[in-house]
């Protein structure tokens, strides 16, 4: 067993959500933060230039924004569901409502379906006000359970 | 950031998408070729765009980053004349993890442009266009008013 899954495992034994969240090299390179709220995990993807997509606008680019989204959706698997190891997307659809501006932007997943192997899951991230999302994605995930491990 | 020499004449139409988004520029991702409704991009392999630490597998999330990007750009040389776009949805099937440390290839093209709408497809590839790493279909809203509304509001952009 690696180190990785161990590493999950003890980040939820403990509640240390934000552990969990910069053990992913590319959570820590978007800064992506953590936390519970009323049993939710939201997740927070800070203002940061470096993540613009249209400087016209300027919005954040919309790769961005789904990659955050996708984020969402496996940190409430792996914080809520049974597995430790890394759920595996299958499909992911993004859906874009509006331009995201260059600001914080916050997102929240639920889980659709949890089956024995395939989990679906929805997120949805907003900006300013969490009724006006910017996007939301449904996605498909291969997961295994922890005794498998 | 400058262009890699070429051997050939410059293609203008690559000239013209080579740098004007930051976060691709940000990514290390390069603009291969475009043009006709095609295009092609490159994403070399790099440690903290990493998603799963147990194989150094990279993030779903940059396959969808380099996805829309190029799809993006096969959109917007697929248009008779410029105009600004915007993804309005983009479904993308991971077929396989991609190979850590190789680079991954995503190839798009711009189908159909309809008056408001383009519709496009693409593949992610490592070893070679039939090597695919995932596939994708989107659709893209021709957002010609907003930029209007931008340009008169004085915000900066691309040249």
């Amino acid at each position: 067993m690696s180190g990785f899954v161990e590493l999950i495992a003890r980040a939820k034994a403990s509640g240390d959500i934000q552990g969990l969240v910069d053990a992913i090299p590319y959570h820590a390179y978007l800064g992506i933060r953590a936390r519970e709220e009323n049993g939710a995990l939201i997740a927070t993807l800070p203002r940061n230039e470096k993540t613009i997509g249209n400087p016209v606008l300027p919005a954040i680019h919309g790769g961005v924004i789904g990659a955050f989204l996708e984020t969402t959706a496996i940190f409430h698997l792996l914080w809520t569901g049974q597995t430790v190891h890394v759920p595996k997307t299958i499909t992911i659809t993004v859906d874009y409502m509006r331009s995201a501006g260059v600001t914080d932007t916050y997102a929240k997943a639920s889980i659709t379906k949890l089956g024995s192997r395939v989990a679906n899951v929805r997120a949805r991230a907003w900006q300013d006000d969490p009724e006006r999302p910017v996007a939301a994605v449904n996605a498909n995930f291969l997961i295994k359970p922890a005794e498998d491990g | 950031m400058a262009d890699p020499p070429t051997d050939g004449p410059v293609n203008p139409t690559k000239a013209a998408f080579s740098s004007p988004i930051p976060h691709v520029a940000e990514l290390g991702i390069e603009l291969v070729e475009a043009g006709g409704g095609r295009g092609i991009m490159r994403l070399p392999w790099r440690e903290n765009l990493v998603g799963n630490p147990e194989t150094g597998v990279l993030h779903g999330g940059v396959v969808t980053t380099l996805i829309d990007s190029i799809c993006g750009i096969a959109c917007l040389t697929a248009l008779e004349k410029p105009q600004p776009i915007a993804t309005l949805d983009l479904r993308i099937d991971y077929l396989r993890p991609a190979t850590p440390r190789r680079d991954i290839f995503a190839a798009a093209q711009a189908y159909k442009v309809t008056r408001q709408v383009v519709f496009t497809r693409a593949t992610a590839y490592q070893d070679g266009p039939d090597d695919l790493v995932a596939a994708s279909v989107g659709t893209f809203m021709l957002t010609g008013r907003l930029g209007v509304r931008a340009a008169k509001t004085g915000a900066k952009g691309a040249s």
